[in-house]
């Protein structure tokens, strides 16, 4: 028994070691870098999203540093990947601030993850930028932690007055999932804009995440004769709704939010989902040179197209470059008071200013689905105005707006 | 030494620790409490598991209770009076745990009944259903008192930070001395009968069901606790964190540990909470190298780092081996 002790205490004060030892190293500050933290879901439920966000980071942050980085440093982006858990999250947020000494952090794209490491990052007061968390309450953690991605309810309008000004639609019906608070905030956006620019919501619909069967609902909606169908759902569900109405004859043209976005929602049915539109935070398509420049090199670099979350992610660490530059120093309060002051920023997911709320004022894309196949259709500005049109989603009618 | 007087110095000494922990660099500290709490849960886990050899894969789902309602405890208490700026937050936090705690017994009570007539795979499956049920229950559950949002569902729980140092291991403390005490007293060997012969020990008068029950109880109870602790750690919870993946870590740490040693059980806790952490430099590679260094220990060591040696039993061993020399 006591040579299992030994051997086991040996084991344990190695590993507490070279914990200990490993970390006292990254600490040290490297001269003339200035170092960045990014925490993100590599691995687990959601690492397709992590993976994205710290690709298009990463490719920000290249190109700075090749063109001789800012303020006369190089930039270091220091990753840590949470697994797509909270507590990992807040271990994670603990150790780029504390060891790593970072100055500002990149950060989580789940709302969950960052309203765990927010508290801390705000308790630290170090600026934090969340590329793609859209629950309204993230920012709201405090005047350290910003966001560079729409919040729900701007989804909603912006969907209302495509509805209403783009398909020329009156009549509209809507069927949103009660379970998700995603769901019910995109719904009551869209009716509330759509009725108050002259249309009439003719019908409103429910189901629950997880059903199967959606043809009673539609049935209903089918009496009503609406001009265009709004649902607000994620891919699992809408992916059957619509297969089920185009069964039922409804031919009317059918709308979602970012949560239809996935390589899943077409598969088997492309010809059923033509006719059919999502808003999103990008499109590859999109003739913006800024956003062709960014496929281009992300191509070059990555082997594939970027997708919304790889864009938000160079968005975002190009952002909190740009106030480092402004701001002349890496002191967090001057930081901090940059990133607040970020105005007709020229993203490729469009032009970002950030407004009192730490949330962004930035346009929203719209595609449209054509054979399973997404299309850029059209960008849609912070107060509804149309700026970029494919009518047709093959041509463009105007140039890149303003 | 007498055992309580052993703990009573460990416990004087969490407390004159606790009194620098505000110098301990955060991140640090951080993983510090992590192995705290992983210390309540792997201890708890390992009455059922070890003690009583009953395979129960549903231990998140009783932290999760217990975080929940201890979390919805202390909200509805910080807001109704009893804040955190009264003695310190004590008041509340006590609450708050033992509610937390005997909602996490209640519903190991009703969840033992019906399955521990189930053993070895059975169980293991039917506990890990019921973890699952609870995930799912708490994903659905959302209200509202005076304007406040409670549970929040799938979006999560924001709860105020209540867990200390001292909270965290005077918990950690309690449950060791529990749990050692209660297997080494004659009442306690009904537990090890189970394990060891469940006929024999129902030839011998003992009730099988009820002890397997009354392990299941106070397991939970402590994973209640635990659940509590770490909900006001990490101040925001989502029905995620109980996930049966987590149920599984803790298994992890009871099975390395030895089942049935309270001694390799805290060691493996706090090796396992490390392990991860330590391994950060690797970024993606980690939980590979993770995994590797489990399987390697595994195989190394198949009865655990200390087999099913008990943290007293392990001292007297030593003592007499001293003594021999």
């Amino acid at each position: 028994m006591n040579k299992y002790f030994s051997v086991v205490t040996a084991v344990v004060v190695l590993t507490s070691a070279t914990f200990l030892s490993s970390c006292k190293k990254e600490g040290v500050a490297e001269g003339n870098d200035i170092i960045i933290g990014e925490y993100a879901s590599m691995t687990g439920q959601t690492a397709t999203f992590g993976q994205s966000v710290h690709a298009g980071a990463v490719l920000a942050i290249d190109e700075i540093n090749q063109g001789g980085g800012i303020i006369g440093k190089k930039i270091v982006l220091k990753s840590e990947d949470d697994q797509s858990k909270t507590e990992d999250a807040t271990a994670a947020v603990q150790k780029l601030i504390n060891r790593d000494k970072v100055i500002a952090l990149l950060g989580e794209v789940a709302s969950s993850r960052s309203k765990a490491g927010g508290p801390i990052a705000q308790q630290s007061k170090i600026p934090m930028i969340s590329p793609a968390s859209t629950n309204e309450d993230v920012t709201k953690i405090g005047d350290y932690i910003f966001r560079i991605c729409f919040i729900d309810p701007f989804q909603g309008n912006a969907l209302a007055s495509f509805a209403k000004k783009s398909l020329g639609a009156k009549r509209a019906a809507v069927l949103q999932d009660t379970k998700q608070d995603y769901s019910i905030g995109l719904a009551n956006a869209f009716r509330e804009t759509f009725r108050k620019s002259g249309g009439d919501v003719v019908s409103e619909q429910a189901y629950s995440s997880g059903d199967k069967d959606f043809r009673s609902a539609l049935t209903s909606i089918r009496a009503t004769n609406p001009d265009v169908i709004f649902i607000p759902g994620y891919y699992n569900e809408v992916s059957l709704i619509v297969r089920q109405a185009r069964e039922l004859g409804i031919t009317v043209p059918l709308l979602g939010g970012d949560g239809w976005d996935s390589d899943e929602l077409t598969k088997g049915a492309e010809q059923q989902f033509n006719n059919t539109y999502l808003s999103n935070h990008f499109s590859v398509e999109d003739p913006d040179a800024a956003v062709q420049n960014f496929v281009t090199k992300y191509k070059a670099k990555f082997q594939k197209d970027p997708d919304a979350m790889a864009a938000l992610g160079y968005d975002a660490a190009r952002i909190l470059t740009q106030a480092i530059t402004r701001a002349g120093s890496t002191d967090a309060a001057k930081l901090r008071d940059a990133i607040a002051a970020t105005k007709d920023f020229n993203g490729v997911t469009g032009k970002i200013t950030l407004n009192a709320q730490r949330n962004a004022e930035k346009p929203i894309t719209i595609l449209k689905i054509v054979n399973g196949k997404y299309h850029f259709a059209q960008r849609i500005g912070p107060n509804g105005e149309t700026q970029t049109d494919f009518k047709t989603g093959d041509t463009p009618v105007t140039a890149p707006a303003k | 030494m007498r055992p309580q007087l052993i703990f009573a110095l460990i416990f004087a000494g969490l407390i004159g620790l606790s009194l620098v922990t505000g110098k301990i660099d955060p991140y640090y500290y951080t993983v510090i409490i992590f192995i705290g709490i992983n210390i309540t849960m792997a201890t708890s886990l390992n009455l059922i598991n070890g003690f009583t050899g009953q395979f129960s894969l549903g231990h998140a789902g009783f932290m999760g209770v217990g975080a929940y309602v201890s979390a919805i405890a202390s909200t509805f208490l910080t807001t109704h009076g009893l804040g955190t700026e009264v003695m310190g937050g004590v008041p509340v936090m006590a609450i708050a745990l033992l509610v937390g705690g005997l909602a996490a017994a209640l519903t190991g009570l009703a969840v033992g009944i019906p399955s521990l007539r189930l053993k070895g795979d059975y169980l293991a499956i039917v506990t890990l259903g019921f973890n699952e049920i609870i995930r799912v229950i708490i994903q659905n559950v959302d209200f509202k008192i005076d304007g406040i949002s409670y549970v929040g569902g799938a979006r999560g729980f924001a709860v105020p930070q209540l867990s200390s140092f001292l909270w965290v291991f005077g918990i950690a403390l309690v449950a060791i001395y529990f749990v050692e005490n209660l297997i080494n007293s004659t009442y306690g060997r009904g537990f090890l009968a189970v394990r060891d012969d469940e006929v024999a020990a129902e030839a011998m008068g003992v009730h099988t069901t009820r002890f397997k029950v009354r392990a299941f109880v106070i397991g939970s109870f402590f994973a209640g606790i635990g659940g509590g602790l770490f909900a006001h750690f990490i101040q925001y919870i989502t029905p995620d964190n109980f996930t049966f993946l987590k149920s599984i870590e803790i298994v992890v740490m009871v099975i390395l540990g030895g089942m049935g040693s309270t001694y390799g059980v805290i060691l493996a806790a706090i090796l396992l909470t490390i392990m991860p952490e330590a391994l950060r430099e690797f970024s993606e590679y980690r939980m590979i190298i993770y995994s590797l260094m489990l399987i390697v220990l595994m195989i190394a060591r198949p009865q655990g780092l200390f087999g099913s040696e008990t943290f007293t039993r392990f001292f007297a061993k030593r003592k007499a081996a001293a003594n021999k020399v």
